[in-house]
């Protein structure tokens, strides 16, 4: 049964500098019971699309048709369409920490959501919640109903969103990267909750996200958007793994998936602005198969056996046509000038002491005792999920933080105890690269002057001399000198990290720690930042720290690995070796979290409550 | 969070002890001998050294001032030079008259400006907005007083030279037996006070909800399918009382500052008055009396609107 029918939608939203056509002849139907993905670069109008269905878009100008059990939301009077909203259509957003109410307790908000659409008791409805809320998987339900958002982890409100959105069964779901924020063993949990809630509920699901190997393994049908065209659509399996449309090939060659090592193939340049009309193939300034014909005309629909639906001129799928595949210049490896160690780190420990207020002493240990070394020119991979001690080890070496014990030895020399000359020397050689590209920024501060700052406080180089090298940085970096004087917004997120790390770059270090580099990336242009990050090392002969909670990224740029978790380390080796053989049982629960096949058995982590039926 | 109020409590009671300490040093190093004034321009020598003595100003200065902190904590503010009454007696008369007006003006303030801004709020660019947005540019451009005289001009001056009181010209009813008398006497003082403040609380209102409104989480309530009435009052509207509290407790030591400039355009005898009026004779018990007054109103004020904050966040209070 046809749940949701989306028919030649169009949707234009009037803004400050004039529509942007956030839609563009968008079709696709959904089934009960079925995953549906829908995945695209940042901005290709996902969400837009998504909150058009919930008809959350009051200022848009919408054509087309949207058909819900058969009728046209986009006929429904609001109070109908308020009727159906969190009742027969429901919606989890893409960030649970913002999600809810910060001053509503838990149990309050879903008993709003009942009450709203059913005529309950405040009892009865509570009752509801509480066992709901024990269904998603929240231990002491009927405690936890009296907690405030705060008071529950990032995984665990995200469990709250998935109570709330499907407490009253709805015919379909929107799910809205409902996993992006989350650490890896959590998605995987949150990701096998919600095929269970489909098979257990009927209930049709739409999961927008950007991260195609997610999607390979559990959707059923998927579709792939680009400036508000679907440029594909078709059978999951066929789409994933053989694409038709050149984009799709290009998304899915970026991510770092788990065979390639070396240059990733990005997809060159940025995706265009939504605010002039199209007409030809939105893709063909980035397409490495454009023929001319792309750039004067729109691109007809292919249709292929499997079931595959492609927006492009090329006949064949492009996953079969060699032209569309950019030759990948194969990189000589990183070979260390020598063998000697950059960074020695002993046995650090950092414990955050204090006392509560009826006296009892309160010890928090940070890091129990962590050890590694970096070789020369060399990347070491740390690796772990949030909260265990990552930055703060990052923080530790770069001497921004002391430890409580343990030494860190940069080029031979003790970080511990330097006097001001000595460590201001220091700093200069060991730089780190943040995860926001946007909130490490100060937006009212134009980019070379950001990028100068390093100059300024160390007081090197004045006026012109000064200007000049922040632009060489700016060029090195893949940045176009001439926007020397934009700010920070008027720059993307791929291009504020190349802001942070030319500023990285500015005093020579032989250390950088990039700390989530890319985490907060698109696939496409995560891809462009790790080839920047090693060709920099290559041609600078620099070492690296790389922190980051997705293994995929962290094998690809690291030549051994480490694993942290809750402030030690549980396994380390080479990168390859670790990979293949891991030893220790979270290392194995990592590398399943990040591979489609244990995703897709759905089997694997440790979720207590996933087995039982829905009621 | 215990923690938490016990460090206000301790900073309050630091920041009363440093104005008393204040209060009194501002005493002594004014210029003038307070014996001269108190005894008058033609008194002998010996009379003034008589009058000293009897004020106690001959002991040193510690000992005054533990006795000035001990005498005030019992309520005992001293006597004015001028006529010999009690300080607190003084203030006391005066009381009514300030906190009418104070308290009012705050209510009628909050009743315009947060109201107007909400309006504005959930509909940004209508005429609803502009015309909220053009309350707010006049409220802010013109400084209490002259709306107090043009309130006085165009409500009492006009009518009256037409034959007819609209409204009185000043002076203060008490609330009882005659509520009704004493609102319409205070309807102009108020409105010029609480004019300013109720269009920024109305500009501060918009914004602060215009924000909240775009919050993920108000998003969730649209999705839950609760109609816009709810979205903006349970769960946007909900949102904007904290920052709202925070103002006004910056706005307290304002409100005094406007009540004082307030009560002597429509002669109001109150507070603000009183003070002024000590100034001008030098009435330094008075002037201290008034001062610590209004310092530990601001203080209780200010605590007040700390526990209010806890009480509407619950990040803080678990
Ligand atoms: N309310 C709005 N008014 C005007 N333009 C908007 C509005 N909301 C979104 N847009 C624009 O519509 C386009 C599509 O945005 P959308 O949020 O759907 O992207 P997305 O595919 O969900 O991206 P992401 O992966 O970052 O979530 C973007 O160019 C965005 O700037
Ligand atoms: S139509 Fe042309 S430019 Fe567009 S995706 Fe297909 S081959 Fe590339
Ligand atoms: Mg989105």
């Amino acid at each position: 049964m046809t749940v949701l029918s989306v028919r030649n939608l169009n949707i234009d939203l009037p803004s400050g500098d004039g529509h942007v056509h956030a839609a563009r002849d968008v079709s696709f139907d959904v089934e009960a019971e079925e995953l549906f993905g829908i995945a695209g670069e940042s901005g290709s109008g996902k969400s837009v699309l998504s909150q058009a269905i919930m008809g959350l878009l009051p200022g848009a100008i919408i054509s087309g048709e949207i058909l819900f059990e058969g009728r046209n939301l986009l006929d429904l009077p609001p109070r109908e369409m308020q009727r159906l909203r969190g009742n027969r259509i429901a919606m989890i957003s893409q960030d649970p920490l913002s999600s809810l109410h910060p001053f509503y307790t838990v149990g309050a908000q879903i008993t709003e959501a009942i009450r709203t659409h059913r005529k309950v008791s405040e009892a009865e409805a509570l009752q509801e919640a509480i066992d709901i809320l024990e269904r998603v998987g929240i231990h002491d339900p009927d405690k936890r109903v009296r907690d405030y958002p705060h008071q529950f982890s990032g995984g665990m409100r995200q469990r709250v969103m998935i109570a709330m959105a499907i407490v009253l069964r709805p015919a379909l779901l929107i799910a809205d990267e409902p996993t992006t924020a989350l650490d890896v063993t959590v998605q995987a949990q949150i990701i096998s909750l919600l095929n269970q809630m489909r098979r257990e509920l009927g209930t049709a699901i739409i999961m927008v996200t950007h991260d195609l190997e997610l999607l390979s393994s559990i959707a059923d049908h998927a579709m792939v958007m680009y400036a508000g065209n679907r440029m594909e659509l078709g059978p999951g399996e066929a789409v994933l793994t053989a694409p038709a449309h050149p984009y799709t090939l290009g998304l899915l060659r970026s991510s770092p998936s788990h065979e390639s090592r070396g240059a990733l193939p990005s997809i060159p340049g940025q995706p265009p602005s939504l605010l002039i009309e199209q007409k030809a193939c939105a893709f063909a300034p980035r397409c490495a198969a454009a023929m001319d014909i792309c750039r004067q005309e729109r691109a007809p629909l292919r249709n292929f056996a499997d079931g595959t639906r492609s927006l492009c001129w090329l006949e064949d799928k492009a996953s079969n046509t060699a032209a569309a595949v950019p030759a990948i210049p194969e990189e000589p490896p990183v070979v260390a000038q020598s063998s000697d160690i950059v960074v020695k780190v002993s046995d650090v420990r950092l414990t955050y002491g204090g006392r509560s207020l009826f006296g009892k002493s309160i010890n928090l240990e940070v890091l129990k005792g962590v050890s590694l070394e970096l070789p020369r020119g060399k990347t070491l991979g740390i690796v772990g999920e949030s909260g265990c001690g990552k930055s703060t080890l990052a923080r530790i070496i770069a001497g921004l933080l002391p430890p409580t014990s343990g030494d860190v030895i940069i080029e031979g020399q003790s970080v511990l105890g330097l006097d001001r000359r000595d460590w201001v020397e220091m700093r200069k050689r060991v730089q780190m690269v943040f995860q926001d590209p946007f909130g490490s920024l100060n937006p009212r501060r134009r980019v070379g002057s950001i990028i100068g700052d390093p100059f300024r406080i160390q007081k090197v180089a004045h006026g012109a001399a000064r200007k000049n090298k922040v632009r060489e940085l700016m060029e090195i970096v893949g940045l176009n000198p001439e926007h020397y004087n934009r700010f920070p917004s008027e720059f993307s997120g791929g291009q504020r990290q190349r802001i942070g790390i030319a500023r990285a770059l500015a005093l020579n270090p032989s250390i950088i720690i990039f700390d989530e580099p890319v985490s907060a990336l698109d696939v496409s242009i995560q891809a462009q930042i790790l080839n920047l990050i090693a060709r920099l090392q290559r041609e600078l002969g620099l070492s690296y720290l790389f922190i980051s909670h997705d293994l995929a990224v962290v094998r690809h740029v690291s030549s051994e690995i480490l694993v942290m978790k809750a402030g030690q380390v549980v396994e380390r080796g080479e990168t390859e070796t670790l990979y293949h053989h891991p030893q220790h049982p979270y290392t194995r629960e990592l590398l399943a979290a990040a591979d489609p096949h244990y995703r897709k058995s759905g089997g694997g982590f440790a979720d207590p409550q996933s087995s039982g039926a829905m009621p | 969070m215990i923690r938490f109020i016990a460090s206000r409590i301790g900073f309050a009671a630091l920041v009363l002890i440093m104005l008393s300490g204040f209060v009194f040093t501002l005493f002594f190093v004014a210029p003038g001998d307070p014996a001269r004034i108190v005894a008058g321009e033609r008194a002998t020598e010996a009379q003034v050294a008589q009058v000293r003595e009897n004020l106690g100003l001959d002991r040193p200065i510690i000992e005054q001032y533990f006795s000035f902190v001990g005498r005030s904590l019992s309520g005992d503010l001293g006597y004015s030079y001028r006529n010999q009454q009690p300080v607190l007696e003084l203030i006391k008369n005066r009381m009514p008259a300030t906190i009418s007006l104070c308290v009012g003006a705050v209510i009628l303030w909050l009743l315009m400006g947060i109201p107007i801004g909400i309006m504005s709020a959930r509909r940004p660019g209508s005429l609803v907005d502009r015309l909220g947005q053009g309350f707010v540019l006049i409220g802010v451009s013109f400084p209490s007083f002259v709306l107090g005289m043009a309130a006085l001009y165009f409500l009492y001056f006009v009518p009256r030279q037409a034959g007819f009181t609209l409204f009185p010209p000043g002076g203060f009813r008490p609330f009882l037996p005659n509520p009704g008398l004493w609102a319409w006497h205070l309807m102009l003082p108020w409105f010029t006070l609480a004019l300013t403040s109720a269009a920024i609380y109305a500009r501060l209102t918009r914004g602060q909800l215009l924000e909240v409104l775009g919050e993920d989480y108000i998003r969730t309530a649209r999705a839950k399918g609760l109609s816009e009435r709810k979205v903006v009052y349970k769960h946007g509207v909900r949102s904007i009382f904290s920052p709202l509290t925070t103002q006004l407790g910056a706005d307290i030591a304002a409100l005094l500052g406007g009540a004082l400039v307030t009560e002597q355009v429509f002669g109001l005898q109150g507070i603000g008055s009183l003070a002024v009026q000590s100034v001008q004779t030098q009435d330094r018990p008075v002037i201290i009396g008034v001062v610590m007054l209004a310092g530990f109103f601001i203080v209780i004020a200010n605590l007040i609107v700390d526990f209010l904050y806890i009480l509407l966040d619950p990040r803080i209070r678990t």
